[in-house]
């Protein structure tokens, strides 16, 4: 709406032909003015969606995290008592163990996959495109169906992973999403899975801008095919590397969906983790500021990673 | 599918392989000769390791053929021993999957082109126009690209709340349309996109409208497909936003209704790998369509939604 009503006038008030004449200033400031009418135009309508449901819902979380607010009270001011309360909460601490051990499991298998996967298939050979496409798949279907098939692959009893287990000589396989101890690491075999394709794209587009010059100079030095990958490859993927692991993070800290579907947090609470506590209090128990207080202690963590692995970029490359 | 191969080559590194080594004849031949033997393992080890990956969907795929109790069997059957393609047409009556398709379209389609729209207009007033305040203002969507989306749903969960849009399809239009990442990947590719093309047809007496529909959208396809095709994908399997807001099975999308029936008839095993493979074939058609936009998108800016 706001489109129509606002471009017109500065739009025939700035026919081409005008433009230079004039004082030069008033000119300028003519067409400053113009800009930022015609620019709002542009931005406004994606704007104003973003302001009111993701940027003014931002900034309310900040807030909410230091009050009281229940879905039966009115909002009331309370300082830390939220924050108090949950690091003397014991579910607070196991999803926020459940978490760490999440993402110290799910980054480096992931890391260390994807990379290996986009070794394997950066080069020219016939059919290259459909592995590629074939390991990239897991990551665009849908995470129920993921869930559901998972779930049923590791079954305790006559699951195929349990059939395999034994047939290698496994005599006593996990009970997996069944065991509080092995739930988390289904969790963590059905993530990698899943995400390794994505991380593998980029590390593909890491290997294919590393110039081959720098592998014929090393070869031309006698250098083997351990040292070429240690010397050149390694080095030329710091940058992508330094992504993937931001990324990686980042998103182990917000896992949810997965955990969701494939144990709802259990059993017991073997897989809990912070998102699905924040989504407990907050919309389960309708306790807004509590959970907002998580809400805020998880971007905190996400933050402090960013923040951190930037700042070991930094040093690296001085 | 060989398009994926070139495309990302011709993308990120024009003419990567370009140098070719001026060697004696003997030194070439032995080389391609090792090179022929390495080729053979990689095939050999790349056969493996994709069946490996692939084996939880023919798995799926397998076990919606059989009859229930045929499902986990030891050992176990992958060709199932007779085809029950029953299971195909029973579960439209078991649950209202069509209606669930109908809902999971509705929404990705909407959204889809509302992302696309919005982003590509609000890319362009952030990366061809200038005007004060720009930049601050694309600095602000930025960083809630870093915020996880966790941290505010229970503000925007209540703000739907007092807005009386829960338990609505537009509650989740509102929240996933305006999206912060479809402007930013919008921007850089048309950061990439030379300002004298706007200023030549600004001469030529174009208005900013025009510049953005006749120059700037025709050049930006494949951002445009990339975008397109990352949000259907994202909406179409999301599930923790459905789950959030709709409450009644009449506005179910697939995910949701897959998960509850999985709930209710936790038993029947075939029926539910039957509603698995539904539930991923439009995906599958969509990414094998659009397979080297998905790519490419991933590979210029790095993220998804």
């Amino acid at each position: 709406m706001a489109t129509d009503t606002i471009n017109p006038t500065p739009l025939r008030s700035q026919a081409p032909g005008t433009r230079r004449q004039g004082n030069r200033k008033q000119g300028n400031r003519k067409q400053a003015r113009r800009n930022t009418l015609i620019g709002w135009t542009f931005i406004l309508p994606n704007f104003l969606g973003f302001l009111a449901f993701t940027l003014i819902p931002v900034l309310a979380a900040f807030a909410l995290a230091f009050m009281e607010w229940t879905s039966f009270s009115a909002p009331k001011w309370v300082g830390l008592a939220n924050f108090e309360r949950m690091l003397g909460s014991d579910s607070f601490w196991v999803a926020l163990r459940n978490t760490l051990l999440y993402a110290l499991g799910h980054v480096p298998l992931t890391l260390a996959l994807a990379l290996i996967l986009a070794m394997l298939l950066n080069r020219k050979l016939k059919g290259i495109g459909f592995f590629r496409v074939a390991i990239f798949f897991p990551y665009i279907t849908s995470l129920v169906a993921v869930a559901v098939v998972w779930n049923m692959l590791f079954s305790p009893d006559s699951g195929p992973i349990n059939q395999f287990l034994q047939f290698v000589g496994v005599a006593n396989p996990p009970g997996w999403t069944s065991s509080s101890d092995w739930a988390m690491p289904a969790v963590i075999l059905t993530s990698v899975w899943r995400d390794m394709g994505y991380y593998m794209i980029l590390y593909l587009a890491g290997l294919q801008a590393i110039p081959t010059e720098l592998y014929e100079a090393a070869e031309v030095d006698g250098a083997s095919a351990w040292q070429r990958f240690w010397n050149v490859t390694l080095p030329s993927l710091r940058p992508t590397t330094f992504f993937v692991v931001v990324m990686l993070t980042v998103s182990s800290f917000k896992v949810f969906d997965l955990i969701v579907v494939m144990t709802n947090g259990g059993p017991g609470r073997s897989t809990t983790v912070l998102s699905q506590l924040i989504y407990q209090e907050g919309i389960g128990e309708g306790k807004f500021g509590y959970s907002s207080a998580i809400s805020l202690v998880l971007f905190l963590i996400v933050l402090t990673v960013t923040v951190l692995q930037f700042k070991l970029q930094q040093r690296r490359e001085r | 599918m060989t398009n994926l191969t070139e495309d990302l080559r011709a993308e990120v590194a024009p003419g990567g392989t370009a140098g070719h080594e001026r060697g004696l004849a003997e030194r070439r031949s032995l080389r391609a000769r090792r090179a022929r033997t390495v080729n053979v393992v990689i095939y050999a080890v790349l056969v493996v390791l994709v069946a490996a990956l692939l084996v939880p969907f023919l798995w799926m795929l397998s076990s919606s053929l059989k009859e229930n109790n045929q499902v986990f069997t030891v050992p176990i059957q992958w060709i199932p021993e007779e085809f029950v393609w029953s299971n195909y047409s029973d579960i439209w009556t078991r649950i209202p999957m069509m209606g669930y398709l109908q809902n999971s379209l509705y929404l990705s389609v909407i959204i889809t082109f509302l992302q696309v729209l919005t982003g590509s207009l609000a890319a362009y007033g952030f990366s061809k126009i200038r005007f004060p305040g720009r930049d601050v203002l694309f600095l602000g969507y930025i960083a809630t690209i870093a915020v996880p989306w966790q941290a505010y749903m229970v503000p925007q969960y209540i703000m739907m709340q007092q807005l009386g849009l829960t338990n609505s399809f537009n509650a989740l239009i509102l929240l996933q349309a305006f999206g912060a990442f479809g402007v930013f990947l919008m921007r850089q590719y048309y950061m990439t996109i030379p300002d004298e093309l706007c200023e030549a047809a600004r001469i030529d007496g174009l208005s900013e409208y025009g510049i953005w529909a006749r120059v700037i959208l025709p050049l930006s396809k494949p951002a445009l497909a990339s975008l397109a095709l990352l949000t259907f994908v994202n909406t179409w399997n999301d599930y923790m936003g459905p789950f959030i807001y709709l409450t009644s099975n009449r506005l179910w999308t697939v995910q949701l209704g897959l998960r509850s029936f999985v709930g209710q008839f936790d038993a029947e095993f075939a029926m539910i790998m039957t509603g698995s493979v539904i539930s991923v074939v439009p995906i599958l058609i969509i990414f094998l369509i659009g397979q080297r936009y998905f790519i490419q998108g991933i590979a210029t800016s790095g993220m998804k939604g």
